[in-house]
């Protein structure tokens, strides 16, 4: 079995030799490994527009490729397998179903240096993971919401009960009730991250019931529709601008602006700096962005909103700041204290005064 | 004026012929998109047919054939059985991904603990998991005349809210931080499906396909249970007078494809997948549906046809990575190919003659 | 808890919306069924007719000229179907699903330059003081064209399968394709014609989803409504008033576990996701068992290839 093993690791490091041999001819080439299509108008979408962005700052120094579409599991071991067999220096990986593949990959391609979005796992010297607080962005639009909803009843479209999406509950319920102490969240779950008819459905029922408010967690622009049909229903972009339904009923949008980083990163192994790193960022570096509040909001809570937002990226204030307790009423942070990352990451329970249950 | 006229036995030449005149075919028609789409078609039509068998990183993709075309020969296979006997399992989906739920729980269940039966017991559950989903449209069949069409089809839906529970609740791996997704079953060695030979691809999936492939040969051309599968799908009237029990018949055809497809789940979630997630299937069920057919139902026609849309897989990402063809474009391209095969059929059973219609 | 908050009437009102692509998909197949051919490409008809009727629509300035796309487009991909099935008699089964493949692709690539658009907006039809009907109203008197077309559809497919000649000749195709031609009718021309009107409804649906009740164009937008569509005709036990009913029935279910969800009723959401499948299959488990014939309801030729020699 380990002679087997050995000649197998020859085969990989031939392959590998000459991606490295190639490598010092060519410019520096970096790989996309991305979940959905690029067209999806979403998560996908800006990843891609963080890719189209690399291209532009480096021009001939970088190449890019990509590979869309790719399902979490075998088949993304293969894709990564096959970027780095024909040369490719970096590779990001940006779904969180990809770690396990990204970390087995990495194992076998020393020399190329991979990112992993959302996970946590960094098994190798050559890993690095990133991931946006997107809570942040939360936090801000649980503020226009609270103070510009007249039902009080604020409609939430999530998709999985992972600690991503529970987390961006909390934050904007947290921030709604701070400035509406009646206010109240709906919360429905689609189970799916895409089905734009399923979207529109469950936009629907929310505002059916007395919603004035969607947020959404989920990517397709159907709750928009929804809610410009409504009229009346204000809602936030999410993970793209959706902007071409701002005013109204888009009053504002949290966007994942991945360019930034990935410039960042790339330059870094051009430079021979790169080293693995947790990158866990917000609004401070723009990687999480507050899309243009647009003018259906009140100016007063408009300038709350942007003060809000840049106290955040300033570190002056953190979302998840005590007295906070957890839904059965047990505290969780004391008065002044912040949320410490870990229990952020793994986050699976809901603050007091939610109704309702996570799911499990 | 061209007509067809029925041959009065299908031409073994033909048959053998006709799919590599569809391949030839479908080259030019997707030389000719791939040029719309504005890449080279040669190199085009070379790193998706060429380049997986014999370029420069064959080494590795050989194997990732095998890999790929496992599970789809496996399940194709049992499925032939009843589409054979005009029993139609279109399920296939739902069983494989209960298969693999009910294996990875056994295995789960034993985590930590190192027993050398913890595999062959998983490999049990999964077939037993197959097995009883696709009991459920047989039962109804044989009890109440209810359409296996549907019910197998919306089983698929339900075994995919199963799959999002499990992979959210039962399953979720303890130290994964509330990340969904089960363990990774190849890091926990009493329950991993590893390749065999290393480097090779070669996994339990692809000898239990290998093994299917001779069986149902073995079944089908000596065995009487055989016999009566093809001609109840021959002539049901005679089938009843050779004494077939098609209830029998019901039972064991959508057992034996639902307890294949199970399998199937099984060796792809402890080995190439490694756990259990939400996107954990990715449509082999259904393309096996294509594949049985695309093999004329034979078990030995399965067999290339597996590993010729394995080959679609594989050279189609090498495309989109390497020449920045969309996936959707691959997407099309393998829809060509399986129009021209299916076109070219017509060949085997019938032959085209030219001149005038003789009075009949 | 709080059921008050659900309207009866505005929850009858979204799910004939929520129904719609599906209905249209699931009448034109249960034409196409009829007929003795069994088309499993609906999902790719149907995303077809989503980015056509969408191009066409944006191009166009126009949701009408969409709609007339949209179905020119799903005909026009459910006759490579045709053609391959009843001139080269490949097997339905097996062309329908690599249909499915191919118009996944296909619209994906037409649909690359058409992501993040808005499409002009399709108004909701006028019917003046009619609207405001009590009960009536909300129900029956404030949708799109689209609603009353696909229920004039449905009326339409009725009336034609059980009191026009041409009905009764594509039910003879469909029920026995060799004595339909002994008795001189061209076999091979109804299916086309059917196979042509199926993918013609199947896109008329899928633009249904990209022109009103989403409205957005993204690849994969149609997200299984066609294997939906598909359940839809079986459970109907081809009939088109059937049809209707399971539409509807399906889109209630799927409507109405979104509604409970947001009046936070405490059942668990994965239960409550699966359960349009379940009832679904329910259902069909007592209409199937209260008549025995339900599966000898199936058009008896369906499935099978014609060649006019064997």
């Amino acid at each position: 079995m380990k002679r087997r093993n050995l000649l197998a690791g020859a085969a990989l490091a031939l392959g590998l030799g000459g991606a490295a041999l190639a490598g010092s001819h060519e410019p520096l080439k970096v790989g996309f490994i991305y979940v959905g299509p690029i067209g999806d108008g979403g998560w996908t979408f800006e990843h891609n527009e963080g890719r189209l962005a690399v291209e532009e700052h480096f021009g001939d120094a970088v190449e890019t490729v990509f590979q869309e579409n790719v399902p979490e599991g075998a088949d993304a071991e293969r894709a990564l397998t096959q970027m780095a067999l024909q040369g490719a220096d970096l590779i990001f990986t940006t779904s969180f179903g990809y770690m396990d593949p990204t970390n087995a990959v990495a194992g076998k391609f020393p020399d190329v240096k991979f990112e992993h979005a959302t996970g946590y796992k960094r098994e190798h010297a050559n890993v690095s993971t990133y991931s946006a607080r997107f809570y942040e962005g939360r936090a801000v639009q649980g503020h226009i919401a609270g103070k510009m909803t007249e039902t009080n009843k604020i409609g939430y479209i999530a998709s999985f009960p992972i600690p991503e999406v529970i987390r961006g509950i909390n934050a904007a319920y947290i921030h709604a009730k701070r400035v509406n102490p009646d206010v109240e969240f709906s919360v429905i779950w689609v189970y799916t991250w895409f089905d734009p008819a399923k979207e529109a459905d469950a936009a629907n029922a929310l505002i059916e019931q007395g919603a004035d408010v969607v947020l959404q967690h989920t990517d397709s622009t159907a709750p928009q529709a929804a809610a410009q049909a409504a009229g009346n229903v204000i809602t936030f972009g999410q993970a793209s601008d959706m902007g071409e339904y701002a005013p109204m009923p888009r009053v504002s949008s949290i966007i994942d602006n991945w360019a930034p980083y990935y410039i960042a990163r790339t330059q870094e192994v051009i430079d021979g700096s790169w080293a693995s790193v947790d990158t866990w960022d917000g609004i401070s570096t723009g990687m999480v962005k507050i899309g243009d509040i647009s003018d259906a909001v009140p100016a007063d809570v408009k300038a709350e909103a942007e003060a809000m937002a840049a106290a955040i990226g300033a570190g002056e204030y953190h979302p998840f700041t005590g007295p906070l307790n957890k839904q059965d009423g047990s505290p969780w942070l004391a008065e002044g204290e912040i949320a410490d990352d870990g229990t952020l990451a793994g986050m699976n329970f809901y603050v007091e005064g939610l109704t309702g249950e996570v799911p499990n | 004026m061209i007509r067809l006229e029925k041959r009065p036995s299908p031409s073994r030449t033909v048959g053998m012929l006709t799919p590599v005149l569809a391949v030839l075919l479908t080259m030019v028609a997707g030389s000719v998109l791939f040029a719309i789409l504005g890449k080279n078609p040669f190199l085009a039509i070379k790193t998706i047919f060429y380049d997986p068998i014999l370029g420069e990183f064959a080494f590795y993709y050989r194997g990732q054939l095998l890999v790929k075309a496992g599970p789809l020969i496996l399940i194709a296979i049992g499925l032939s059985l009843g589409f054979r006997a005009g029993i139609w399992n279109i399920g296939a989906e739902g069983q494989y991904i209960i298969g693999a739920i009910c294996g990875a729980g056994v295995g789960l269940a034993f985590y930590p603990a190192d027993f050398w039966f913890i595999f062959p017991l998983m490999v049990l559950a999964g077939a037993a998991g197959g097995i009883l989903w696709a009991m459920i449209p047989a039962i109804l069949k044989t009890r109440f005349n209810t359409n296996e069409i549907l019910v197998s089809l919306l089983l698929v839906y339900v075994a995919e809210q199963i799959l999002a529970s499990m992979s959210l609740g039962l399953l979720r791996n303890p130290d994964g931080a509330g990340f969904p997704g089960s363990r990774n079953l190849k890091q926990y060695e009493a329950a991993a499906n590893n390749e065999l030979i290393v480097g090779t691809g070669v996994h339990w999936g692809v000898v239990a396909a290998l093994i299917a492939v001779i069986l149902a040969y073995v079944l089908l051309n000596r065995h009487m249970l055989g016999f009566q599968i093809r001609l109840t799908g021959e002539s049901p009237r005679a089938a009843r007078f050779a004494g077939v029990r098609p209830r029998l018949l019901v039972v064991f055809c959508l057992g034996a494809s639902g307890g294949l497809a199970g399998l199937a789940g099984l060796f792809e979630v402890a080995g190439p997948a490694g756990q259990i997630s939400i996107d954990f299937n990715v449509g082999y069920g259904f393309t096996a549906i294509i594949v049985a057919f695309l093999g004329r139902l034979h078990p030995v026609g399965i067999l290339l046809a597996g590993l010729l849309m394995a080959l679609t897989y594989i050279g189609g990402e090498a495309a989109q990575a390497t020449l920045g063809l969309p996936a959707a474009a691959i997407q099309a391209f393998q829809g060509m190919l399986l129009f021209f095969l299916l076109a070219v059929d017509v060949l085997t059973n019938y032959r085209i003659r030219i001149g005038r219609m003789e009075a009949a | 808890m709080d059921l008050s908050s659900i309207n009866p009437l505005v929850l009858i009102a979204a799910l004939m919306v929520a129904s719609t692509p599906i209905l249209l998909a699931a009448i034109g197949e249960l034409v196409v069924e009829k007929s003795g051919v069994l088309n499993l490409g609906v999902e790719g008809m149907m995303i077809t007719g989503a980015i056509c009727g969408f191009a066409v629509a944006v191009e166009s300035g126009s949701p009408a000229l969409g709609f007339v796309g949209a179905a020119v487009g799903g005909a026009l991909l459910s006759l490579l179907f045709g053609v391959l099935t009843q001139y080269l008699l490949s097997n339905q089964v097996a062309t329908g699903l690599a249909l499915t493949l191919f118009g996944l692709g296909l619209s994906a690539l037409m649909g690359q330059d058409y992501v993040g658009i808005k499409p002009p907006a399709t108004g909701d039809v006028n019917f003046g003081p009619l609207a405001d009907l009590p009960v009536l109203g909300i129900v029956l008197f404030r949708h799109d064209l689209m609603v009353y077309v696909s229920l004039a559809i449905v009326a339409g497919v009725w009336a034609f399968l059980k009191y026009s000649r041409a009905g009764l000749i594509l039910r003879a195709v469909g029920e026995s394709h060799d004595a339909a031609h002994a008795l001189g009718y061209k076999v091979v021309h109804v299916r086309l014609a059917a196979i042509a009107f199926g993918g013609a409804c199947a896109g008329l649906g899928g633009a249904y989803l990209s022109l009103i009740r989403v409205p957005q164009w993204t690849e994969g937008m149609t997200a299984g409504a066609g294997w939906i569509a598909l359940a839809i005709v079986v459970f109907a036990s081809w009939k088109p008033w059937r049809v209707l009913l399971g539409a509807y029935l399906f889109g209630g279910v799927t409507v109405l576990q979104l509604n409970l969800q947001a009046a936070g009723v405490a059942i668990p959401v994965e239960y409550l996701s699966m359960s349009p499948y379940i009832i679904t299959i329910l259902v069909l488990v007592i209409m199937s068992s209260n008549r025995g014939r339900a599966a000898l309801a199936a058009p008896a030729a369906l499935g099978r290839s014609f060649h006019a020699s064997s």
